[in-house]
């Protein structure tokens, strides 16, 4: 056993309450200003507890929204992020499942191609290339158009049928638009390739002597077993769904769209003035106790899906 | 993998690859494909003309003083919060790694900003810094500064950096920590009948063995501060003051959405994915000898 020093002891403690405060700090001045009145807030000194306007803020900003940021009421915008960080989950695990089962259970020609078109995606983000992706989300079918006009198929089919093709179809403004271009994701695909190929092989071989075909040992066998591999990942992607910027704000342009992460940078930036920063931090608190209930009650879920996904 | 056996079936894997495939091939491959091709091609103000101007767009990009400034405090800007996530990581690890008891409780508290959004992360400490009620630049100005991010560019870069990190530091507390419970309590015990000191111990044995994940997260830090930060740019500082915040991901964003001008857009998308795939790169050779204790 090594022998511990006192002193040490004592000096981690200090450096991890001293880190527990640093953590906590800008999470307590948001619960506190949420309880304020904006007068309060104004007055030069913060306060350091909590006020007594927490029902009345609470509700403003769930029921109403706020003035100055279109009154979208925040019970909106939490549904919007709830269906767009659910979508995102089951899209990634579904797409990235079926994927991932084709490349490990199956040979056919193609497959190192496949891998490698997934492969190339990985740590791509959609930041990088943004401009272009939103060009494809307000016309999802301009490949396709491409593709006539490059083989001269548009001319055939104007010739044949008198129709002058223009295909047209913007997920602007939609939930598919929101979900489906952040669901193509080639780490997901790797996990469960690594898992799927830890399956002892004697499991399909005595399944194909029982006579079941691949879908059933996919859902019969597979599926069972890569049971807590995918809800750790589900919480994961729960969270990158749920915290995503860039993407909904400019592919949510209408109110009713607007997911609560946007919306807090709405109220926080739409006055000329100084915002109603009790109303902000209202929704801050909103925005940050879904994500952090769920790393809190599923921890252990929480931890695995964090070391499974970066490996 | 060649071993394993295998269903034979002629359709079934293209039918099961297709969704992943036709959403790589249309939200990813075709934009990209998009973005290398428009960052050859310059359109007037009216979109009307289109011409081949080559490499022009990354000439002048590479000429023009506010991109390489841009480029300046993305660097300063990366590494800054790299290193505070890393470091305050480390101590943080270090010490739950020490402690015996409370060390659960500590490890459930200090993961906790990793459930915050960048944006929100910013919004909280652009709220904290708000030079007229914020409590911490009430604070600095009890203590003789002057904090005003909407007027001095260092106090506004010093913010983003701020709020950029604090989100960062539980990932890498995290998994510093995991790296040093993998550790076998058998090396330190025998340093330390040796008679190495905690101190020694920790910098000639758990801190070199902690060369994998430090590297691991050294990347992934510098892919976070990279891409991952434009909510806290674009819900704060908005690139501001004078572009004293603009890193390269808000610049692109400004300039192919807000200045409209496509060609450049294309080609910062461009010279931004060349960076992903020289990090995509070292993080895999890296990955191939990841050493297992």
């Amino acid at each position: 056993m090594v022998e511990r020093s006192r002193h040490v002891t004592v000096l981690a403690h200090a450096v991890l309450i001293l880190g527990v405060l640093l953590t906590l700090f800008p999470l307590w001045v948001a619960v506190v200003g949420s309880t304020h009145r904006i007068e309060n807030l104004q007055s030069g000194t913060f306060p350091l507890l909590p006020g007594d306007q927490l029902v009345e803020n609470y509700t403003a900003v769930l029921n109403e929204g706020d003035t100055a940021a279109g009154r979208v009421p925040a019970t909106r915008m939490l549904f919007n992020s709830f269906v767009m960080a659910v979508g995102i989950t089951v899209g990634k695990i579904v797409v990235s499942y079926l994927a991932a089962f084709a490349i490990v259970y199956f040979r056919f020609p193609g497959r190192n191609l496949s891998f490698f078109l997934i492969f190339i995606t990985l740590m791509m983000p959609v930041e990088v290339r943004i401009v272009p992706t939103y060009d494809v989300v307000s016309n999802v079918l301009a490949p396709l158009q491409r593709l006539l006009e490059i083989t001269r198929l548009d001319r055939v089919i104007e010739a044949l049928a008198g129709i002058e093709v223009s295909l047209r179809w913007s997920l602007i403004n939609t939930y598919t638009g929101l979900i489906l271009p952040l669901i193509a994701s080639a780490t997901a695909t790797f996990l469960f390739r690594q898992t799927l190929m830890s399956v002892p092989d004697e499991l399909l071989e005595a399944s194909q002597i029982d006579g079941a075909g691949p879908m059933t040992f996919m859902t019969r066998i597979l599926l069972p077993i890569s049971r807590t591999n995918i809800a750790a990942l589900s919480v994961i992607l729960f969270l990158y769904g749920w915290n995503q910027y860039l993407w909904p704000l400019l592919v949510a342009q209408q109110d009713r769209l607007v997911t609560v992460i946007v919306g807090i940078q709405r109220i926080v930036n739409a006055a000329e003035t100084q915002p109603l920063w009790n109303q902000a931090l209202a929704m801050t608190v909103l925005a940050i106790l879904p994500p952090m209930l769920i790393i809190v009650l599923l921890q252990r879920l929480f931890l695995k899906g964090l070391i499974d996904f970066e490996k | 993998m060649t071993y394993r056996s295998h269903f034979k079936h002629k359709t079934l894997p293209y039918l099961l690859l297709l969704p992943q495939l036709l959403i790589t091939a249309v939200f990813f491959l075709w934009p990209a494909t998009r973005a290398v091709y428009q960052s050859f091609l310059r359109q007037d103000a009216f979109g009307l003309n289109i011409t081949w101007v080559g490499l022009d767009n990354f000439a002048r990009l590479l000429n023009d003083r506010l991109y390489l400034q841009s480029f300046g405090t993305t660097i300063v800007f990366t590494v800054a919060v790299a290193f505070t996530a890393l470091a305050i990581g480390l101590a943080f690890a270090a010490a739950a790694d020490w402690v015996l008891r409370g060390s659960n409780l500590y490890r459930g508290l200090l993961m906790l900003p990793y459930a915050v959004a960048p944006a929100v992360a910013g919004v909280l400490w652009f709220f904290m810094f708000n030079p007229s009620l914020g409590i911490l630049a009430n604070f600095l100005e009890a203590i003789g500064y002057d904090w005003n991010h909407y007027l001095n560019g260092r106090d506004a870069l010093i913010l983003v950096i701020v709020a950029s990190a604090w989100k960062q530091i539980g990932y890498c507390f995290l998994f510093f920590l995991a790296g040093m419970q993998s550790i076998p309590k058998s090396l330190v015990e025998a340093a330390a009948i040796d008679g190495a000191t905690p101190r020694h111990r920790f910098w000639s044995i758990i801190f070199p063995l902690l060369g994998p994940t430090t590297f691991f997260l050294i990347v992934i830090n510098i892919v976070y501060a990279f891409f991952d930060t434009f909510g806290v740019i674009h819900a704060t500082t908005a690139g501001g003051p004078i572009q004293a915040t603009s890193i390269l991901v808000y610049k692109v964003y400004v300039t192919g959405f807000i200045g409209q001008d496509l060609g450049s857009s294309a080609a910062q998308s461009v010279i931004l994915m060349l960076i992903v795939i020289g990090l995509t790169f070292i993080q895999f050779r890296y990955l191939g000898r990841r050493v297992h204790y």
